[in-house]
Protein backbone atom coordinates (compact mmCIF):
# COMPACT_ATOMS: atom_id res chain seq x y z
CA UNK A 1 0.00 0.00 0.00
CA UNK A 2 1.29 3.47 -0.96
CA UNK A 3 2.00 5.85 2.14
CA UNK A 4 1.46 8.88 0.43
CA UNK A 5 2.94 12.65 2.61
CA UNK A 6 1.60 16.23 1.70
CA UNK A 7 1.96 18.01 0.45
CA UNK A 8 1.21 16.02 -2.67
CA UNK A 9 3.55 15.34 -5.50
CA UNK A 10 1.59 15.91 -8.51
CA UNK A 11 3.77 13.00 -10.56
CA UNK A 12 2.60 10.45 -7.86
CA UNK A 13 -0.81 11.92 -8.01
CA UNK A 14 -1.21 11.13 -12.07
CA UNK A 15 -0.05 7.29 -11.38
CA UNK A 16 -2.41 6.62 -8.75
CA UNK A 17 -5.72 4.46 -10.01
CA UNK A 18 -8.81 4.40 -9.10
CA UNK A 19 -9.80 1.31 -6.57
CA UNK A 20 -6.22 1.30 -5.51
CA UNK A 21 -5.52 1.77 -1.44
CA UNK A 22 -3.38 4.19 -0.22
CA UNK A 23 -2.63 5.84 3.52
CA UNK A 24 -2.12 9.62 3.72
CA UNK A 25 0.02 11.41 6.20
CA UNK A 26 0.58 15.24 6.77
CA UNK A 27 -2.29 18.67 7.39
CA UNK A 28 -5.86 18.62 5.70
CA UNK A 29 -8.78 21.14 5.74
CA UNK A 30 -12.72 20.20 6.67
CA UNK A 31 -15.18 21.94 4.09
CA UNK A 32 -18.84 21.57 3.63
CA UNK A 33 -21.42 23.57 2.05
CA UNK A 34 -21.01 26.86 3.65
CA UNK A 35 -17.19 27.17 3.82
CA UNK A 36 -17.05 26.86 0.30
CA UNK A 37 -19.73 28.90 -0.64
CA UNK A 38 -17.40 31.32 2.02
CA UNK A 39 -14.09 30.05 0.00
CA UNK A 40 -15.36 31.06 -3.67
CA UNK A 41 -16.90 34.45 -2.14
CA UNK A 42 -13.56 35.90 -0.92
CA UNK A 43 -10.88 37.40 -2.57
CA UNK A 44 -8.14 36.27 -0.29
CA UNK A 45 -8.29 33.32 2.56
CA UNK A 46 -6.33 33.53 6.00
CA UNK A 47 -5.50 29.66 5.28
CA UNK A 48 -3.75 28.75 2.06
CA UNK A 49 -5.72 26.13 -0.14
CA UNK A 50 -2.63 25.61 -2.68
CA UNK A 51 -1.80 22.06 -3.08
CA UNK A 52 -3.44 21.09 0.16
CA UNK A 53 -5.67 18.20 0.44
CA UNK A 54 -9.96 19.20 1.37
CA UNK A 55 -11.79 16.40 3.85
CA UNK A 56 -15.57 16.87 3.19
CA UNK A 57 -16.22 16.47 6.99
CA UNK A 58 -18.06 18.25 9.45
CA UNK A 59 -16.18 16.84 12.57
CA UNK A 60 -17.32 15.98 15.89
CA UNK A 61 -15.38 17.63 18.39
CA UNK A 62 -15.15 18.64 21.86
CA UNK A 63 -13.00 21.42 23.94
CA UNK A 64 -10.58 20.15 26.64
CA UNK A 65 -9.43 23.39 28.44
CA UNK A 66 -8.29 25.55 25.50
CA UNK A 67 -7.65 22.70 23.30
CA UNK A 68 -9.45 21.00 20.82
CA UNK A 69 -10.20 17.24 20.13
CA UNK A 70 -11.55 15.09 17.88
CA UNK A 71 -14.03 12.68 18.79
CA UNK A 72 -15.91 11.56 15.73
CA UNK A 73 -14.99 12.48 12.32
CA UNK A 74 -15.97 10.90 8.78
CA UNK A 75 -16.67 12.45 5.84
CA UNK A 76 -20.01 13.52 4.55
CA UNK A 77 -21.99 13.75 1.27
CA UNK A 78 -19.17 14.81 -1.22
CA UNK A 79 -21.99 14.74 -4.04
CA UNK A 80 -23.79 17.32 -2.46
CA UNK A 81 -20.93 19.56 -2.65
CA UNK A 82 -20.08 18.54 -6.77
CA UNK A 83 -21.42 22.03 -7.86
CA UNK A 84 -18.78 24.00 -5.61
CA UNK A 85 -15.54 21.76 -7.10
CA UNK A 86 -14.93 23.48 -11.00
CA UNK A 87 -14.99 26.69 -9.64
CA UNK A 88 -12.70 25.86 -6.67
CA UNK A 89 -10.28 23.94 -8.77
CA UNK A 90 -10.19 26.85 -11.18
CA UNK A 91 -9.62 29.85 -8.19
CA UNK A 92 -6.97 27.52 -6.10
CA UNK A 93 -4.21 24.71 -7.06
CA UNK A 94 -6.25 21.91 -4.52
CA UNK A 95 -4.00 18.68 -4.73
CA UNK A 96 -6.72 16.13 -3.84
CA UNK A 97 -10.02 15.66 -2.20
CA UNK A 98 -11.20 13.50 0.94
CA UNK A 99 -15.28 12.36 0.93
CA UNK A 100 -17.78 9.76 0.52
CA UNK A 101 -19.98 9.03 -2.12
CA UNK A 102 -17.86 10.31 -4.99
CA UNK A 103 -19.10 13.50 -7.31
CA UNK A 104 -20.94 14.15 -9.91
CA UNK A 105 -19.48 13.04 -13.39
CA UNK A 106 -20.00 17.12 -14.57
CA UNK A 107 -16.62 17.06 -12.12
CA UNK A 108 -14.58 14.91 -13.88
CA UNK A 109 -13.40 16.89 -16.36
CA UNK A 110 -12.33 19.77 -14.11
CA UNK A 111 -10.21 17.02 -11.54
CA UNK A 112 -8.39 15.81 -14.62
CA UNK A 113 -7.61 19.04 -15.92
CA UNK A 114 -6.32 20.17 -12.25
CA UNK A 115 -4.99 16.79 -11.94
CA UNK A 116 -6.91 16.70 -8.92
CA UNK A 117 -7.35 12.95 -7.08
CA UNK A 118 -11.15 12.35 -5.08
CA UNK A 119 -10.07 10.03 -2.41
CA UNK A 120 -13.29 8.31 -0.74
CA UNK A 121 -13.35 6.86 3.22
CA UNK A 122 -16.16 4.40 4.44
CA UNK A 123 -19.34 6.66 5.62
CA UNK A 124 -20.56 6.59 9.00
CA UNK A 125 -17.37 5.22 9.88
CA UNK A 126 -16.44 8.58 12.18
CA UNK A 127 -14.90 6.61 15.50
CA UNK A 128 -12.88 4.46 13.24
CA UNK A 129 -11.78 7.44 11.10
CA UNK A 130 -10.87 9.65 14.11
CA UNK A 131 -8.07 6.95 14.95
CA UNK A 132 -6.01 8.69 12.18
CA UNK A 133 -6.40 11.97 13.08
CA UNK A 134 -3.11 13.43 15.70
CA UNK A 135 -4.54 16.77 16.12
CA UNK A 136 -6.59 19.77 15.32
CA UNK A 137 -3.79 22.56 14.28
CA UNK A 138 -6.13 25.31 13.97
CA UNK A 139 -9.82 26.21 12.94
CA UNK A 140 -11.28 29.05 10.72
CA UNK A 141 -15.00 30.19 10.34
CA UNK A 142 -16.56 29.21 13.53
CA UNK A 143 -19.33 31.53 13.11
CA UNK A 144 -20.44 28.80 10.36
CA UNK A 145 -21.04 26.71 13.31
CA UNK A 146 -18.62 23.94 14.15
CA UNK A 147 -19.95 21.16 11.92
CA UNK A 148 -19.53 23.77 8.95
CA UNK A 149 -16.22 25.40 9.99
CA UNK A 150 -13.02 24.56 8.46
CA UNK A 151 -10.46 22.71 10.72
CA UNK A 152 -6.97 22.15 10.06
CA UNK A 153 -6.54 18.76 11.26
CA UNK A 154 -3.08 16.53 11.41
CA UNK A 155 -3.97 12.85 10.03
CA UNK A 156 -1.63 9.70 10.20
CA UNK A 157 -1.56 7.11 7.74
CA UNK A 158 -5.20 7.61 7.01
CA UNK A 159 -6.51 4.86 4.98
CA UNK A 160 -8.34 5.86 1.76
CA UNK A 161 -9.24 4.27 -1.43
CA UNK A 162 -8.73 6.35 -4.56
CA UNK A 163 -11.89 7.21 -5.84
CA UNK A 164 -11.77 9.05 -8.96
CA UNK A 165 -8.41 9.44 -10.43
CA UNK A 166 -6.93 12.08 -12.84
CA UNK A 167 -8.15 9.86 -15.61
CA UNK A 168 -11.48 10.43 -14.68
CA UNK A 169 -11.87 6.58 -13.55
CA UNK A 170 -14.56 5.59 -10.86
CA UNK A 171 -15.02 3.18 -8.46
CA UNK A 172 -18.76 3.84 -7.97
CA UNK B 1 -36.94 20.95 38.80
CA UNK B 2 -38.94 18.10 40.13
CA UNK B 3 -37.59 14.45 40.13
CA UNK B 4 -39.50 13.47 37.24
CA UNK B 5 -38.23 15.78 35.15
CA UNK B 6 -34.59 14.57 36.43
CA UNK B 7 -35.69 11.04 35.41
CA UNK B 8 -36.66 12.12 31.70
CA UNK B 9 -33.20 14.36 31.35
CA UNK B 10 -31.01 11.41 32.61
CA UNK B 11 -32.94 8.76 30.65
CA UNK B 12 -32.39 10.99 27.44
CA UNK B 13 -28.75 11.42 28.47
CA UNK B 14 -28.37 7.61 28.70
CA UNK B 15 -30.35 6.68 25.39
CA UNK B 16 -28.56 9.23 23.33
CA UNK B 17 -25.06 7.26 24.65
CA UNK B 18 -26.78 4.20 24.21
CA UNK B 19 -27.73 5.15 20.64
CA UNK B 20 -24.82 6.91 19.18
CA UNK B 21 -22.04 4.29 20.89
CA UNK B 22 -23.39 0.95 20.47
CA UNK B 23 -25.07 -0.37 17.39
CA UNK B 24 -28.39 -2.54 17.64
CA UNK B 25 -27.08 -6.36 17.78
CA UNK B 26 -29.47 -7.34 15.55
CA UNK B 27 -28.32 -4.42 12.76
CA UNK B 28 -24.68 -5.65 13.75
CA UNK B 29 -25.76 -9.27 12.58
CA UNK B 30 -27.24 -7.92 9.12
CA UNK B 31 -23.74 -6.13 8.49
CA UNK B 32 -21.80 -9.61 9.18
CA UNK B 33 -24.03 -11.69 7.32
CA UNK B 34 -23.87 -9.28 4.47
CA UNK B 35 -19.97 -9.21 4.53
CA UNK B 36 -19.76 -12.86 3.52
CA UNK B 37 -21.86 -12.54 0.37
CA UNK B 38 -19.73 -9.36 -0.80
CA UNK B 39 -15.57 -9.14 -2.29
CA UNK B 40 -12.69 -7.01 -3.01
CA UNK B 41 -13.96 -3.10 -1.70
CA UNK B 42 -16.99 -3.62 -1.32
CA UNK B 43 -16.11 -6.19 1.27
CA UNK B 44 -13.20 -4.07 3.18
CA UNK B 45 -16.16 -1.23 3.35
CA UNK B 46 -18.18 -3.61 5.48
CA UNK B 47 -14.72 -4.45 7.43
CA UNK B 48 -14.40 -0.70 8.24
CA UNK B 49 -18.04 -0.35 9.25
CA UNK B 50 -17.59 -3.56 11.81
CA UNK B 51 -14.24 -2.13 12.68
CA UNK B 52 -16.20 1.21 13.46
CA UNK B 53 -18.67 -0.02 15.58
CA UNK B 54 -16.37 -2.24 17.81
CA UNK B 55 -13.98 0.76 17.85
CA UNK B 56 -16.54 3.10 18.63
CA UNK B 57 -18.35 1.05 21.43
CA UNK B 58 -14.86 0.20 23.23
CA UNK B 59 -14.37 3.60 23.36
CA UNK B 60 -17.64 5.38 24.50
CA UNK B 61 -17.42 7.14 20.98
CA UNK B 62 -20.63 8.27 18.68
CA UNK B 63 -19.63 5.89 15.96
CA UNK B 64 -20.64 8.61 13.15
CA UNK B 65 -19.75 12.40 13.30
CA UNK B 66 -23.23 13.06 12.39
CA UNK B 67 -24.99 12.47 15.50
CA UNK B 68 -28.20 13.81 13.46
CA UNK B 69 -31.50 15.33 14.53
CA UNK B 70 -33.03 13.80 17.56
CA UNK B 71 -36.04 12.49 17.00
CA UNK B 72 -38.30 10.84 19.82
CA UNK B 73 -41.34 8.77 19.54
CA UNK B 74 -42.92 8.68 23.14
CA UNK B 75 -45.94 6.30 24.70
CA UNK B 76 -47.13 7.90 27.36
CA UNK B 77 -49.16 4.99 29.47
CA UNK B 78 -52.97 6.83 30.31
CA UNK B 79 -52.40 6.24 34.00
CA UNK B 80 -48.75 7.98 34.03
CA UNK B 81 -49.01 10.86 36.07
CA UNK B 82 -47.23 13.72 34.85
CA UNK B 83 -45.40 15.89 37.05
CA UNK B 84 -43.46 17.61 33.81
CA UNK B 85 -43.65 18.96 30.78
CA UNK B 86 -42.05 15.96 29.02
CA UNK B 87 -41.73 18.45 25.95
CA UNK B 88 -39.14 20.82 28.20
CA UNK B 89 -37.70 17.54 30.03
CA UNK B 90 -36.42 15.58 26.53
CA UNK B 91 -35.40 19.17 25.49
CA UNK B 92 -33.54 19.84 28.45
CA UNK B 93 -32.16 16.18 28.24
CA UNK B 94 -30.81 16.66 24.86
CA UNK B 95 -28.95 19.62 25.72
CA UNK B 96 -27.21 17.96 28.52
CA UNK B 97 -26.56 14.89 26.24
CA UNK B 98 -24.50 17.53 23.61
CA UNK B 99 -22.16 18.37 26.38
CA UNK B 100 -21.74 15.10 27.73
CA UNK B 101 -21.95 12.35 25.09
CA UNK B 102 -20.79 14.52 23.47
CA UNK B 103 -22.99 15.28 19.96
CA UNK B 104 -22.27 17.42 17.10
CA UNK B 105 -24.39 20.62 16.65
CA UNK B 106 -26.06 19.71 13.97
CA UNK B 107 -29.73 22.31 14.54
CA UNK B 108 -29.70 25.19 12.39
CA UNK B 109 -32.21 27.81 12.02
CA UNK B 110 -33.69 26.82 8.30
CA UNK B 111 -33.44 29.84 6.50
CA UNK B 112 -30.45 31.69 8.50
CA UNK B 113 -28.50 28.65 9.00
CA UNK B 114 -27.59 29.55 12.50
CA UNK B 115 -26.74 26.81 14.74
CA UNK B 116 -28.27 26.98 17.99
CA UNK B 117 -24.86 24.75 19.25
CA UNK B 118 -27.25 22.98 21.51
CA UNK B 119 -28.99 20.58 19.00
CA UNK B 120 -32.42 22.06 20.00
CA UNK B 121 -34.29 24.80 17.88
CA UNK B 122 -37.93 25.37 17.02
CA UNK B 123 -39.94 21.87 17.56
CA UNK B 124 -36.50 20.31 17.73
CA UNK B 125 -36.14 17.93 19.41
CA UNK B 126 -38.67 16.22 17.40
CA UNK B 127 -40.99 14.47 19.85
CA UNK B 128 -44.11 12.16 18.59
CA UNK B 129 -46.12 10.87 20.96
CA UNK B 130 -49.01 8.67 21.51
CA UNK B 131 -51.28 7.71 24.50
CA UNK B 132 -51.18 4.31 25.21
CA UNK B 133 -53.06 1.88 28.03
CA UNK B 134 -50.56 1.29 31.12
CA UNK B 135 -49.17 3.05 33.50
CA UNK B 136 -45.22 3.79 32.02
CA UNK B 137 -44.14 6.23 29.70
CA UNK B 138 -41.76 4.80 26.79
CA UNK B 139 -39.29 6.97 25.17
CA UNK B 140 -37.99 5.39 22.18
CA UNK B 141 -35.17 7.35 20.33
CA UNK B 142 -33.75 7.49 16.33
CA UNK B 143 -31.26 10.14 16.30
CA UNK B 144 -31.47 10.77 12.36
CA UNK B 145 -28.44 11.60 9.72
CA UNK B 146 -28.80 14.16 6.65
CA UNK B 147 -27.14 11.78 4.45
CA UNK B 148 -30.32 9.46 4.42
CA UNK B 149 -32.79 11.76 5.24
CA UNK B 150 -32.00 13.64 2.36
CA UNK B 151 -32.93 11.28 -0.50
CA UNK B 152 -36.30 10.02 1.00
CA UNK B 153 -39.63 10.91 -0.36
CA UNK B 154 -42.81 10.57 -0.65
CA UNK B 155 -45.43 10.05 -3.16
CA UNK B 156 -49.41 10.10 -3.71
CA UNK B 157 -50.09 7.28 -6.12
CA UNK B 158 -53.70 6.68 -8.04
CA UNK B 159 -56.02 4.30 -5.94
CA UNK B 160 -55.09 1.22 -7.84
CA UNK B 161 -51.33 1.78 -7.97
CA UNK B 162 -50.24 -0.76 -5.44
CA UNK B 163 -48.11 -3.08 -8.48
CA UNK B 164 -46.01 0.01 -9.01
CA UNK B 165 -44.63 1.03 -5.36
CA UNK B 166 -41.80 -1.69 -5.25
CA UNK B 167 -40.46 -0.58 -8.63
CA UNK B 168 -40.86 3.02 -7.37
CA UNK B 169 -38.64 2.28 -4.26
CA UNK B 170 -36.05 1.04 -6.69
CA UNK B 171 -36.54 3.73 -8.56
CA UNK B 172 -35.41 5.97 -5.56
CA UNK B 173 -32.95 4.05 -4.11
CA UNK B 174 -30.89 4.41 -7.75
CA UNK B 175 -31.35 8.11 -7.89
CA UNK B 176 -29.86 8.30 -3.96
CA UNK B 177 -27.06 5.94 -5.25
CA UNK B 178 -24.30 5.93 -2.38
CA UNK B 179 -25.28 8.91 -1.17
CA UNK B 180 -27.26 7.45 1.94
CA UNK B 181 -24.53 5.31 2.96
CA UNK B 182 -25.92 1.68 1.64
CA UNK B 183 -26.53 -1.18 2.75
CA UNK B 184 -29.29 0.89 3.81
CA UNK B 185 -32.97 -0.03 5.58
CA UNK B 186 -35.75 0.96 3.64
CA UNK B 187 -39.16 2.51 6.15
CA UNK B 188 -42.43 2.38 4.35
CA UNK B 189 -45.16 4.04 5.01
CA UNK B 190 -48.48 3.12 2.67
CA UNK B 191 -51.38 4.80 3.07
CA UNK B 192 -52.71 7.52 5.74
CA UNK B 193 -52.80 11.19 4.23
CA UNK B 194 -49.91 12.66 2.60
CA UNK B 195 -48.55 13.68 5.73
CA UNK B 196 -49.29 10.85 7.82
CA UNK B 197 -47.57 8.27 5.15
CA UNK B 198 -44.00 9.85 6.34
CA UNK B 199 -44.87 9.49 9.67
CA UNK B 200 -45.80 6.14 8.87
CA UNK B 201 -42.03 5.46 7.35
CA UNK B 202 -40.40 6.59 9.98
CA UNK B 203 -42.30 4.48 12.06
CA UNK B 204 -41.64 1.43 10.31
CA UNK B 205 -38.16 2.14 10.87
CA UNK B 206 -38.33 2.24 14.54
CA UNK B 207 -40.06 -1.10 14.55
CA UNK B 208 -38.32 -2.63 11.95
CA UNK B 209 -38.63 -6.11 13.81
CA UNK B 210 -41.87 -6.04 14.66
CA UNK B 211 -44.06 -8.77 13.52
CA UNK B 212 -46.64 -8.57 9.98
CA UNK B 213 -48.45 -10.25 8.57
CA UNK B 214 -47.98 -12.66 5.61
CA UNK B 215 -48.45 -10.39 2.83
CA UNK B 216 -47.17 -7.40 4.30
CA UNK B 217 -44.11 -9.82 4.59
CA UNK B 218 -43.77 -11.34 1.20
CA UNK B 219 -44.01 -7.54 0.03
CA UNK B 220 -41.06 -6.26 1.94
CA UNK B 221 -38.92 -8.97 1.27
CA UNK B 222 -40.14 -8.48 -2.80
CA UNK B 223 -38.78 -4.47 -2.57
CA UNK B 224 -35.51 -5.71 -0.85
CA UNK B 225 -35.07 -8.24 -3.72
CA UNK B 226 -35.49 -5.76 -6.69
CA UNK B 227 -33.42 -3.26 -4.37
CA UNK B 228 -30.36 -5.38 -4.52
CA UNK B 229 -30.15 -5.87 -8.03
CA UNK B 230 -29.23 -2.28 -8.32
CA UNK B 231 -25.43 -3.35 -7.85
CA UNK B 232 -25.12 -0.31 -5.78
CA UNK B 233 -23.49 -1.88 -2.91
CA UNK B 234 -22.24 -0.96 0.23
CA UNK B 235 -20.76 2.67 0.33
CA UNK B 236 -21.86 2.42 -4.01
CA UNK B 237 -18.78 0.75 -4.65
CA UNK B 238 -20.96 -2.12 -6.30
CA UNK B 239 -22.48 -5.36 -5.06
CA UNK B 240 -24.77 -7.89 -3.58
CA UNK B 241 -26.01 -5.76 -0.51
CA UNK B 242 -27.59 -2.25 -1.24
CA UNK B 243 -30.55 -3.10 1.09
CA UNK B 244 -29.98 -4.72 4.17
CA UNK B 245 -34.29 -4.91 5.01
CA UNK B 246 -37.98 -3.52 4.30
CA UNK B 247 -40.03 -2.64 6.76
CA UNK B 248 -43.96 -1.54 6.15
CA UNK B 249 -46.25 0.13 7.97
CA UNK B 250 -50.17 0.46 6.95
CA UNK B 251 -52.71 3.34 7.65
CA UNK B 252 -56.49 3.03 5.92
CA UNK B 253 -56.37 6.33 3.45
CA UNK B 254 -59.48 8.07 1.19
CA UNK B 255 -60.66 5.89 -1.34
CA UNK B 256 -59.37 8.41 -3.96
CA UNK B 257 -56.08 8.13 -2.86
CA UNK B 258 -52.99 6.28 -2.01
CA UNK B 259 -50.28 7.69 -0.44
CA UNK B 260 -46.65 6.39 0.18
CA UNK B 261 -43.78 7.29 2.12
CA UNK B 262 -39.72 6.24 1.54
CA UNK B 263 -37.96 7.05 4.84
CA UNK B 264 -33.82 5.96 3.69
CA UNK B 265 -31.84 4.58 6.76
CA UNK B 266 -27.82 4.32 6.75
CA UNK B 267 -26.07 1.65 7.55
CA UNK B 268 -25.51 3.08 11.21
CA UNK B 269 -29.04 2.61 12.21
CA UNK B 270 -28.86 4.01 15.75
CA UNK B 271 -32.05 3.34 18.24
CA UNK B 272 -32.69 3.15 21.44
CA UNK B 273 -35.55 3.09 24.19
CA UNK B 274 -36.15 2.93 27.90
CA UNK B 275 -39.32 2.18 29.69
CA UNK B 276 -39.77 4.73 33.00
CA UNK B 277 -42.39 3.43 35.29
CA UNK B 278 -44.75 5.92 37.09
Amino acid sequence: MKKLKTPLNENLLTKLKAGEKIKLSGKIFTARDAAHERILSRNSLSFSLENQVIYHCGPLVSKKNKDWEIISAGPTTSTRLSKFISPLLEKYKVSAMIGKAGLDKTTFTSLKEHKCVYFSYTGGAGALASKHIEKVKDVYWLDLGEPEAVWELKIKDFPLIVGIDTFGNSIY
Amino acid sequence: MNDQHSRIVETVVELMKEAQRNLPVWVKKRLEQAKESEEGIAKQEINNMLENVVYSSNRNKPLCQDTGVPIFYIEIGRDFSLKTSIREAIRDGVKKATEEVPLRPSVVHPLSRKNSGDNTGKFVPIINTEIKEGKDLKIKLLPKGAGSENVSHQRMFLPGEKEKIPNWVKKKVKEAGPKPCPPLFLGIGIGGSFDYSSVLSKKALIDFNEKKSPDIRELEEEITKKVNELDIGPMGVGGNTTALGSSIKLASCHTASLPVALNIQCWAFRYSEETIKD
